[in-house]
């Protein structure tokens, strides 16, 4: 038993054992509605609103930029948060501003990233938190009844971490002087698409 | 000392794999057609309720190091059975959807805290999950049947080996960003229970 904890180098047999345990999800006679639905457009909600990818892609940039500890603790922060406004949204809790927030977001957070801001920790938490839960809040209402919703927050949940690895990502060729100015200009194009949604949330266009 | 990466990349393709698989809880155990032992080995990779809560304490016990580890492998399956045992007896379900979800985002923000708990501390948390989870589990599986005990053995070899995966990967990340990747984890399933309390309290149209 010690050995199955300490061993590290059984990866491959544990990797293989994880495998078949889960292989055997045996066919259903009868078709099980929702989960697929749930999962998958848990999944892609975040990904198909390209203000909520600008946003995601930019806090994990911003995170890299700064470096420790905000490199890890905005991504940890970040889905608690947003989750927080999630379930607000699901409980009818009603926020005003939301959609001017959500466009607010990729202009600051770009805005933040052009100018490698470095504002203290505390406060560039509560800048990205308040956007969370702009963002958690405005899925949270948006979501379709009918779907399963442990599946669907699974989904959504994984796919909004991704984003930020994605940026943290991106964010690694700060190490880089072409890649400072290079994350830079990114960022500066990611505050020009906040520009054109926050033009279209003043004019009440749709996204 | 060189990092290691091969237990680090395993422990993430482990914990996405899990929970990509995870399908919605079931009241009855899924019919594998593989026999009742199965069904119970089965149970546990497709129930989310009960697959989260396991995740972040086996990694919560793994970043505390190997002999968490061993005290998790041995407490929480053993816990399981008997809260499994003493929830056949009942006569009928039992149904606590909020509790198990504040007990998912209990141990998630544990995880993501990396919270320095002693060893009985963590200990009585298995036991505490084991027992909990294990009886409302026991109470949704079918009286007449002589198969559930069998079930029930299935579903604790499961607990066995996904704690064994789960906590031998997270003992063997030391660096510190790979320690900070699960705790994300932990974070993931804070965010994902705090999501399913917005659905279980939603407010529909």
């Amino acid at each position: 038993m010690k050995n199955l904890i300490q061993t590290p180098g059984s990866a491959r047999q544990s990797l293989l054992m994880l495998c078949l345990l889960l292989s055997p999800l045996t066919a259903f006679a009868h078709q099980r509605g929702g989960e697929v639905i749930g999962f998958t457009s848990g999944f892609w909600h975040p990904i198909s609103g390209i203000d909520h990818i600008l946003a995601m892609v930019a806090v994990g940039m911003w995170g890299a930029q700064l470096g420790a500890p905000a490199i890890w603790v905005l991504p940890v922060v970040f889905p608690m948060v947003m989750a927080l406004g999630g379930t607000m949204g699901l409980m009818g809790i009603k926020l005003p501003g939301i959609e001017l927030c959500i466009a607010l977001s990729a202009l600051a957070l770009g805005f933040a990233v052009f100018r490698e801001a470095r504002p203290k920790l505390w406060i560039s938490a509560i800048i990205v938190g308040v956007f969370a839960i702009a963002h958690g809040h405005a899925h949270g209402t948006e979501l379709p009844l009918g779907t399963n919703g442990v599946l669907y927050s699974i989904g959504f949940v994984m796919a909004t971490g991704l984003l930020h690895a994605l940026g943290i990502g991106i964010g690694v060729v700060h190490r880089w002087s072409t890649g400072r100015i290079a994350l830079r200009v990114a960022g500066a194009v990611i505050a020009m698409g906040g520009v054109f949604f926050l033009w279209k949330a003043i004019s009440g266009e749709p996204v | 000392m060189r990092a290691p990466r091969r237990p680090f990349i395993l422990f993430w393709l482990t914990l996405v794999a899990t929970l990509s698989v995870a399908s919605p809880a079931r009241a009855h155990l899924v019919n594998t057609g593989f026999g009742p032992f199965d069904d119970g080995l089965t149970h546990l990779f497709i129930t989310p309720e009960d697959l989260l809560p396991v995740i972040a304490l086996a990694l919560l016990a793994g970043l505390r190091g190997p002999r968490f580890g061993r005290a998790v492998l041995v407490a929480l399956p053993v816990a399981w059975l008997a809260g499994s045992a003493f929830g056949l007896l009942l006569a009928s379900p039992i149904a606590l959807p909020p509790a198990e979800i504040i007990l998912t985002i209990a141990f998630g923000l544990l995880l993501a805290v990396d919270s320095n708990l002693p060893l009985v501390a963590v200990a009585g948390l298995a036991i505490l999950l084991g027992l909990f989870h294990g009886l409302l589990n026991g109470s949704e599986l079918p009286k007449t049947p002589s198969t559930s005990p069998i079930s029930v053995a299935g579903v604790g070899v499961a607990l066995f080996v996904a704690v064994s995966l789960l906590a031998g990967q997270a003992s063997a990340v030391h660096v510190p960003w790979a320690r900070v990747a699960v705790r994300v984890a932990g974070s993931w399933i804070v965010a994902i229970g705090l999501l399913m309390l917005g659905w279980a309290m939603r407010v529909s149209g």
